[in-house]
């Protein structure tokens, strides 16, 4: 079996819980991420996505376990592993466009000053950022905004992997539709391979190609993969007539209220934790010849 | 009033605050009697002699207008123009300022981005730090043996703690966002040192720079009266020892004026390395 392009294994994280006891967030956590593929991780807060991102983008070093990309162990921070934080983390004295552009001359050392600025100007125009906004300083602009330019800076860096924490979190809803359009867009061109974290399910489904299901902690694990059989492009008004839709939605919904909860606090007895593919698909056209009963199944 | 801004009647009252302030102190120094209305007592024993007192303001302004239309003639030691007089001090609170800077910021780094530096410097700082500037001067100048050199050294000493404990205090306090930042974009420690830490800790170092600056110039004064010679602490001294009340209050105006026109300097600087989150 050949390894996938990005691949975590036997992912433990333990703290010190405070009492003189150990607190284990996650156990033996292993599961992989195809080359060019957009995978959502949803689980309730607390259950260590955000420390698996933090590990994955090398901020946080696991108890155990290894994460390897492209055939290399990842150890301490990358510039191909770019990072959308949820609070944007844009740095507040400088420019929109010198956000951007430290972070290409960071990659691009050898570029002139003038193919940074331009490249910059480019990423910036393509989440819609363009004329004076960009020297504007970020206190200046809305919280959407912000977050645009935490995007154009990480997918200006063309990392390996994007990582996306929560990247709208903190923004109202109508101005998260817009910039996940904006974020299809500019993956969609891109092909990047990008793992994110978030807790709407309707945001899981449009934008990613296998949504990762964690249970609560402590002991959470990954239990389900579940691929989201809808094809692209998508987007969001049309997505909800489809065939698979509601049925993934609900999939979801059950395991977020209840399973999650059922599911958790089991240790792994040192074996590798690996998610239970589920794939809900009811146009007909599946090679599964029995989706209900595979639905079913997973369900009891 | 309500046709003038704000800043138009704070500039009205300001102006009217000081007419009669000066028109008080005008009316309150009493007038010296003339020889001829003496009586002979009084001229016998001695009542006609020029009075040391207190100058009106009117006379303030004479001498004020008289030292600053010529403020850098040199007529030998003891009687030089008051530009020179605070160019001396200037020059003493710069050199010691710097060098407080040069060796406080860098250190103050050191203490702010490491736990262990923090606690290892701490108790020193805390001894060091409330002892007056002046009691230092009695060992810099027996170890240094050049008066001019240990009223630096008192300036080094005195500002150097505002500047130390700002920066320490800015750089550990830097966003650890930030610093992802700078991590995830595998800039090196020096790089994440000026392009991170620097701006993001900048308004906290100046505003302890001002503080010491503020310092540096209340205590060059002290200074420059134990170790005499030149300066704008010297030459208050000096006016005393020649009982010119005129030239004392003068020169105590200068030195409000120049201390104002210092911490000016600095507000503009930390307005232009401020930033909005």
């Amino acid at each position: 079996m050949t390894k996938p392009f990005l691949s975590i294994e036997n992912l433990t994280q333990r703290y010190p819980d405070g009492q003189g006891g150990i607190m284990t967030v996650f156990e033996d956590a292993t599961f992989g991420v195809e080359k060019g593929e957009f995978v959502v991780i949803l689980g309730h807060s607390g259950c260590g996505k955000s420390t698996i991102m933090n590990i994955l983008a090398g901020l946080a070093d696991p108890t155990s376990g290894v994460v390897t990309m492209d055939g290399r162990e990842v150890s301490g921070p990358s510039l191909d592993r770019g990072v959308v934080f949820q609070n944007y983390s844009l740095l507040p004295w400088l420019s929109t466009l010198k956000n951007v552009s430290f972070g290409v001359a960071a990659r691009h050392p050898d570029w002139s000053k003038a193919k940074v600025l331009e490249h910059s100007r480019n990423y910036l125009a393509m989440v819609g950022l363009e004329g004076d906004v960009i020297h504007r300083k970020p206190s200046q602009l809305s919280g959407g905004m912000r977050q645009r330019v935490s995007i154009a800076r990480a997918f200006a860096n063309h990392p390996k992997l994007l990582l996306l924490d929560e990247p709208f979190g903190a923004l109202d809803a109508l101005t998260r539709g817009t910039i996940q359009d904006e974020l299809l867009k500019i993956w969609g061109d891109s092909g990047q391979t990008v793992f994110m974290i978030t807790h709407d399910i309707d945001e899981a489904i449009l934008l990613a190609d296998r949504i990762l299901l964690m249970t609560n902690g402590p002991f959470a694990r990954v239990a389900e993969s579940v691929d989201i059989t809808i094809p692209r492009p998508r987007n969001r008004t049309d997505i909800v007539e489809h065939p698979n839709y509601y049925a993934i939605r609900n999939h979801l919904v059950q395991f977020l209220g209840k399973r999650s909860k059922d599911l958790a606090g089991q240790a792994s007895d040192g074996a590798a934790q690996r998610p239970e593919t589920v794939r809900i698909d009811l146009t007909g056209t599946a090679k599964d010849p029995t989706p209900e009963t595979r639905l079913r199944a997973v369900n009891t | 009033m309500p046709s003038l801004s704000l800043n138009q009647r704070a500039l009205l009252m300001s102006v009217l605050i000081l007419v009669v302030g000066l028109l008080i102190w005008e009316a309150a120094i009493p007038a010296q009697k003339a020889v001829g209305e003496l009586t002979e007592y009084e001229r016998l024993t001695g009542g006609g002699a020029q009075k040391a007192g207190v100058p009106p303001p009117s006379q303030v302004f004479v001498k004020a207008w008289e030292e600053l239309s010529n403020p850098f003639y040199d007529a030998g030691p003891n009687d030089k123009g008051i530009g020179i007089q605070i160019g001396y001090s200037i020059y003493r609170v710069l050199s010691g300022y710097l060098m407080a800077a040069i060796v406080a910021i860098p250190l103050g780094f050191l203490i702010g981005m490491s736990p262990v530096a923090y606690k290892a410097l701490n108790p020193f700082i805390q001894v060091l730090r409330p002892i007056s500037p002046l009691a230092w001067m009695p060992l810099a100048l027996f170890i240094i043996q050049d008066s001019e050199a240990s009223a630096i050294f008192v300036i080094f000493i005195c500002s150097i703690w505002p500047m130390l404990l700002n920066t320490a205090f800015g750089v550990a306090g830097v966003r650890q966002d930030w610093v992802n930042v700078a991590r995830t974009h595998e800039l090196g420690h020096i790089k994440t040192a000026f392009t991170v830490i620097l701006p993001a800790a900048a308004p906290t170092i100046v505003t302890g720079m001002r503080i010491s600056i503020g310092i540096a110039w209340l205590v060059i004064v002290a200074a420059e009266m134990l170790v005499g010679g030149t300066g704008i602490g010297y030459y208050v001294w000096n006016e005393w020892n020649n009982l010119d009340l005129t030239s004392v209050i003068f020169s105590i105006m200068m030195i409000g004026v120049v201390g104002m026109l210092l911490d000016m300097a600095f507000a503009t600087l930390q307005r232009a390395v401020a930033y909005a989150e």
